[in-house]
């Protein structure tokens, strides 16, 4: 089978040494296995993400994003873009519907763009990496490489806000998406699709500036898990499981919990069942070590 | 920013429903809502509004200009986007609450304290340096935002986490230091400074009238 | 009258019947107790070769009357379709065996069930004759249309396009009736759905509203015959056969023959003179719906401006529900489900027409009926309406400005806007004659005393417009608020008075485009009224049924019972006083004949005898037999639909009870009830439909009048001393599945507990 290309947008959290590391790991090792070759888009910028419109008016929000397709669409002509962050997927292609919409953006944006020579024709479908398993390859092509089926072991599909509203993945409902779900039961192991908090916010962007409010949220999104019998969540965004998993123990310090909720991505799962090391599916870079899948990964 | 605020009152004088339309980022859809109060009921947040967005639409039309673009619940959108899907008018609530808060912000008129506000500005003004965010000088921004002695307090606070992250390979202190850059930085402050300038200019022709 | 009486019996062992009963046993039952003189059995009666068994005896004039014991009645109609001959059937499928468990240990009930349903079917044959048309009946293809609004034009334009003549009466000198002040209509069409670019794009906007083309389109018809300044002064006759005297503008009157009658009188605007809170009468500036669309005309697209002093408006508000949906004196108590749609379109003449008027809607719940709907609320919004959930309290006139006081309820603070015009929504007043039943009550009053204060309640009622001159009044009764009564749900223009049909706002408050739908909807069944008529046969709900009371003149007694209580106000008194039924008017529920105290009504296949002989044709086990008996007469409409599908459904029932269907419960002669309780039946259940304002009963007052005739049962009960509950009725919907036999059971339950009848024999 020829390997399949995407213009790839890894986004500021992937980077080496930033919060996310280690999803871009995971995320390497399982495209290693799917036989997806990623093109990271030539010096691509921040999204601004979701957050920027304080300081960002329309025009320079939509021109970052702008900018990143046009470098795509230049250096990797006819190639889908993924990403693996929800934001800078949400970011990339509401800016991309927008444009479309508007042409006066459009020409705006594109005057703004030729500063750097840089022209956005606007016609590259943007994907996130989610989609491309799902939607690109399918369940039964994800399951044919299991080696290690994670049996026994129960998760929660936390699909979070921004995979899932405005745009989410074809086919699932807002209310109750149940694609990870079927990701986990693809790849042996037992899903949680009744999970009530699987499209609860986390906070976002204000787990910084209004931690208290964020927290009181997470709290909610694991206490759920474990009423189900969860032994880990999986998740398809960063700031989900940033905010899910780094402040569990501030949360125990204000409610007097008890939480160590393992939070992992996706990738890590398809990497460990895939039978990959625990340093491939970036399980060293758990700050509450997810055990069922560190053994698991050790077999 | 006084000065656009006062011009734009004296322009909108009789409908603050006006003035967001031609202003404010979707603004055009306020006129739309009908009211049904599925955002309110919607919202994760919702229990710390002073004004759910249902009641934000009502004091659009009903002209309570300052009440609406000085709250602090503008500024409380997390972007889940879930009034936005359940809206029956399909109204992009989650764009029209940020759109209000950025107007809001060029008039002058945010609440001095509003964390998220500050927030917001500070991850804008990080990924303008080099275009891309420096986790790390965001996060200490962050913690000395109001004030030196308050920040070592909540920087104490996230000591733990910050070695945990560290020792996990998910922050660098490095960073501090130069730090992720997009290469063509020449080329990308150009493309960003006519983007600004551009929006500068669709806003003077909104905005204040000739002469004010 | 057929000569001689030739007795069938035809026994289906198909769907189960043969395995699950003893078939027989069954044929015994028929031909000894039946005495059936002929009683076959097939194995799938209602295919071809079984109904070629049927037809043949029929044919070769073997079978005049025959019982056919196999399915419900409601089943295989089309099959077991024998029109020349009388027929009863056993229902031995629904009834009994889907109705039973199988098993050994309930064989035996099951069986008797099953045996008493062939007693019963074979004893009603023996009462029941072929039902024959009068013959008296001939084709009259002219409609009457009363109303001269778009609902009466429209029906008019309608039924001639169908190819019947119309006589058009208007009692004003121009068509167009409360429509013809409309500048705009409401758009009768919805936005189109999925178009490109979202759901926004393409909304409705307000319509030129099609007066002058409708008028002309009534005027160049051939068919169409219109009456000016004219008003029925008397109509008489019935479907088929109605006369109207029409009294027209030159003090001529005219007498013309109809098949069938429209009225589509529309409504009268609310007087407004009765909201001084809104300062209406105190300037000009405030306006009802009604008068702003005037002005409106009169603006014809130019700026619109005050009447007070002809200044230019540049703000206006609507208060919507002005007078309505209010419990205060004077105010509507219902909502009018026009004014919202209405006050967004003449909100849009502001837009358009003044710019940058501001207009703002005050409303408490916007709701958007019609074609348009939510897309025209839509449209609205877009053309920068503002729409304001608020109650105005008050509108106060000073300095030029008018002040409207509302409390915002979203903001939930009392505020005020000040603007330059207010309009009113106010509702429709339906323009209906007086109720007959105001009119009976005078001429029904026992007392003097009574007598007045019914007159004083007929001295505010509105002057007739139809001048019937029915035993039962002179107009179309009235469910509430004015509004003529129809059954809401299942036959909306059918009135209480057959052949005459109700199009448009007499029946409930609607907009133009609805108005028109009405009476579209109406005129056709005002046709198949009149071709119905021509044939004898009924209207709805018993279609194509050619029985009608027949009645024993010489054992009447002049009660009056039937000519009061008929729902349809089909039967008059003739000079003698003696009732006089007037066939093509009746419905053929046989209100009249359970109303009749001596039993002299009766249809050719529908009688006291036929259900009374089939009640003392079930076999009553003795007292110490511990198998009691229960009588269930259940409502054909509803209540036996509802025991059929339970039975489909897989519900059980007590073996005990014995169901005869029955036209409606208004037909039941309580001479019934007595002899069951005679026979030494041990319960009684009586299942008819509901009965209040929002009845479901098909024939409107029949499970009524049933409910206040049985409610005397009670003292008969204690005569015989029997218990009360031996005797219930019910209230069944036709989807009460699991509740139909859920009552049987529960007085088979009662019989257990309070023991068995002692008048067992």
């Amino acid at each position: 089978m020829a390997k399949r290309e995407y213009s790839f947008y890894p986004g500021c959290s992937s980077q080496k040494g930033a919060s996310s590391s280690n999803y871009l790991i995971s995320v390497q090792t399982m495209c290693e296995e799917l036989e997806v070759q990623l093109n990271e888009i030539p010096d691509w910028n921040c999204c601004a993400a979701s957050i920027g419109y304080a300081g960002g008016g329309e025009l320079p929000r939509l021109t970052l994003s702008a900018r990143n397709i046009a470098l795509s669409e230049q250096h990797h002509p006819g190639q889908d873009i993924v990403a693996t962050c929800a934001a800078c997927w949400l970011s990339t292609r509401e800016a991309a519907e927008r444009l479309h919409e508007d042409q006066s953006l459009l020409a705006e944006c594109n005057t703004a763009l030729a500063e750097a020579g840089l022209k956005l024709r606007n016609e590259t479908p943007i994907k996130h990496m989610a989609e491309v398993l799902i939607e690109d390859l399918g369940y039964e092509a994800l399951q044919a490489r299991v080696k290690k089926p994670l049996e026994g072991i129960k998760i929660a599909g936390y699909v979070g806000c921004q995979t899932n509203r405005p745009f989410g993945i074809a086919g699932e409902s807002y209310e109750n998406p149940k694609y990870l779900d079927k990701l986990v039961e693809t790849l042996g192991g037992d899903s949680i699709p009744d999970y009530e908090k699987k499209v609860q916010c986390c906070g976002g962007a204000l787990a910084f500036s209004e931690p208290e409010k964020s927290q009181e949220m997470v709290k909610g999104i694991i206490e759920a898990a474990y009423d189900h019998g969860a032994d880990l969540i999986v998740t398809p965004c960063p700031v989900c499981q940033m905010n899910v998993e780094v402040y569990q123990d501030q949360i125990n310090q204000t409610y007097g919990t008890k939480f160590q909720m393992p939070v992992v991505y996706y990738s890590t799962l398809l990497a460990v069942a895939y039978g990959r090391s625990a340093k491939d599916a970036a399980l060293n870079g758990q700050i509450i070590p997810a055990k069922a899948l560190d053994a698991l990964a050790a077999k | 920013m006084g000065e656009l605020n006062t011009a734009m009152i004296e322009r909108y004088r009789n409908s603050f429903l006006k003035e967001v339309e031609a202003n404010v980022e979707e603004g055009e859809w306020v006129k739309m809502c009908m009211q049904c109060g599925v955002c309110s009921g919607s919202c994760p947040l919702g229990k710390f509004w002073e004004h759910p967005p249902q009641e934000i639409f009502m004091m659009i039309r009903a002209g309570k200009r300052e009440a609406v673009l000085q709250s602090e619940s503008v500024w409380m959108c997390t972007s889940c986007y879930n009034c936005i899907v359940r809206c029956p008018r399909e109204l992009p609530i989650t764009h029209i609450m940020h759109g209000l808060a950025h107007y809001a912000k060029r008039l002058g008129l945010v609440p001095k304290t509003n964390p998220t506000a500050k927030f917001a500005q500070m991850f804008w003004d990080n990924l303008m340096v080099k275009g891309r965010v420096n986790e790390l000088k965001l996060g200490l921004a962050l913690y000395f935002m109001n004030g030196f002695g308050d920040g070592i307090k909540v920087a104490l606070k996230n000591q733990k986490l910050g070695m945990a992250m560290m020792k996990t390979g998910r922050m660098n202190p490095k960073e501090a230091f130069g730090g992720h850059a997009v290469k063509d930085l020449a080329g990308f402050h150009k493309v960003l400074k006519k983007a600004q300038e551009l929006e500068d200019a669709r806003i003077a022709q909104n905005g204040p009238p000739a002469g004010a | 009258m057929a000569a001689e009486k030739k007795l069938a019996g035809y026994i289906c062992t198909g769907c189960g019947i043969g395995e699950r009963l003893d078939a027989k046993q069954l044929q015994a039952v028929a031909t000894r107790e039946g005495k059936l003189p002929s009683v076959k059995q097939h194995p799938m009666l209602c295919g071809a070769e079984g109904v070629k068994l049927i037809q043949d005896d029929i044919d070769a004039g073997n079978a005049t009357h025959i019982m056919i014991a196999a399915c419900s009645r409601r089943s295989k109609v089309e099959a077991f379709s024998f029109p020349t001959v009388a027929m009863s059937r056993a229902n031995l499928r629904e009834g009994v065996i889907w109705s039973r468990p199988a098993g050994d240990a309930h064989q035996e009930t099951t069986q008797e069930m099953a045996d008493d349903y062939i007693r019963m079917a074979a004893a009603e044959i023996k009462f029941m004759t072929v039902p024959e048309s009068s013959g008296e009946q001939e084709l009259n293809k002219t409609l009457l249309v009363v109303g001269g609004g778009m609902t009466g034009m429209t029906a008019a334009v309608e039924a001639a396009k169908a190819g019947y003549p119309v006589h058009l009466v208007c009692d004003e000198p121009v068509l167009g009736g409360v429509w013809k002040d409309l500048y705009k209509r409401v758009p009768f069409r919805a936005a189109a759905f999925d178009v490109p670019g979202g759901n926004d794009v393409d909304l409705p906007q307000p319509e030129d509203p099609g007066l002058d083309d409708l008028i002309e389109q009534v005027m160049a018809n051939g068919r169409i015959t219109v009456h000016l300044n004219a008003k029925i002064t008397k109509t008489s006759g019935a479907p088929g056969r109605f006369s109207a005297d029409i009294s027209v503008d030159s003090g001529r009157t005219l007498t013309e023959n109809f098949g069938a009658i429209v009225q589509a009188t529309d409504y009268k605007p609310y007087d407004a003179n009765q909201l001084p809170e809104f300062a209406y009468g105190t300037t000009p500036d405030v306006l009802t719906n009604f008068e702003f669309e005037r002005l409106a005309k009169q603006a014809n697209g130019a700026v619109i401006k005050r009447p007070s002093d002809g200044r230019e408006v540049k703000s206006v508000a609507f208060i919507q529900c002005a007078g309505q949906r209010s419990s205060n004196a004077g105010h509507l108590p219902y909502c009018s489900g026009f004014c919202c749609t209405e006050s967004i379109k003449q909100a849009m003449y502001f837009k358009a027409q003044n710019p940058g008027c501001d207009a703002t809607i005050l409303f408490d719940d916007l709701r958007t009926p019609g074609a348009a709907g939510e897309d025209f609320y839509r449209s609205g919004q877009q053309a920068m309406v503002t729409f304001t959930k608020g109650q105005a309290s008050a509108v106060v006139a000073a300095d030029g400005d008018l002040r409207v006081k509302f409390k915002d309820l979203i903001l939930n603070e009392d505020t005020e806007m000040v603007c330059d015009l207010v309009v009113l929504a106010t509702g429709q007043v339906p323009n209906t004659g007086p109720d007959p039943y105001a009119q009976l009550a005078v001429d029904e009053a026992p007392t003097e005393e009574e007598k007045a204060a019914a007159r004083a309640a007929l001295a505010v009622a509105p002057p007739s417009i139809l001048n019937l001159d029915y035993r039962q009044g002179t107009d179309l009764p009235h469910l509430k608020h004015g509004f003529v009564d129809s059954h809401f749900i299942c036959f909306p223009y059918e009135t209480r008075r057959t052949g005459i049909y109700a199009a448009g706002p007499v029946r409930r408050p609607m907009d133009l485009k609805q108005a028109m739908d009405d009476a579209v909807g109406a005129t056709m069944k005002a046709i198949q009224s009149l071709e119905n008529a021509a044939r004898g046969s009924a209207a709805h709900p018993r279609v194509g049924d050619l029985s009608y009371p027949r009645f024993r003149k010489e054992g009447c007694t002049q009660c009056k019972r039937c000519t009061v209580e008929c729902p349809f106000g089909a039967i008059n008194e003739d000079e003698q006083r003696y009732p006089q039924f007037n066939e093509s008017r009746c419905r053929r529920c046989g209100t009249c004949m359970g109303a009749c105290p001596v039993r002299v009504i009766s249809f050719d296949n529908y009688s006291v005898d036929t259900v009374g002989q089939q009640l003392k044709a079930v076999d009553v086990p003795d007292e110490f037999s511990e198998k009691p008996r229960i009588l269930c007469l259940a409502c054909e409409n509803d209540a036996y639909p509802a025991l059929d599908m339970a039975a489909q459904s897989g519900e059980h029932i007590t073996p005990f009870v014995r169901v005869i269907p029955v036209r409606c419960l208004g037909s039941v002669s309580l001479s019934w009830v007595t002899d069951a309780l005679n026979s030494g039946y041990d319960g009684i259940v009586l299942m008819g439909c509901r009965r209040d304002d929002d009845y479901q009963c098909h024939f409107v007052r029949g499970s009524a009048m049933a409910a206040e005739r049985l409610s005397k049962v009670g003292d008969t009960l204690t005569q015989l001393n029997l218990e009360t509950e031996r005797v219930a009725v019910h209230e069944v919907a036709i989807t009460d599945l699991k509740r139909a036999p859920a009552i049987l059971n529960e007085m088979a339950e009662t019989i257990t507990r309070i023991g068995m009848s002692p008048f067992k024999f």
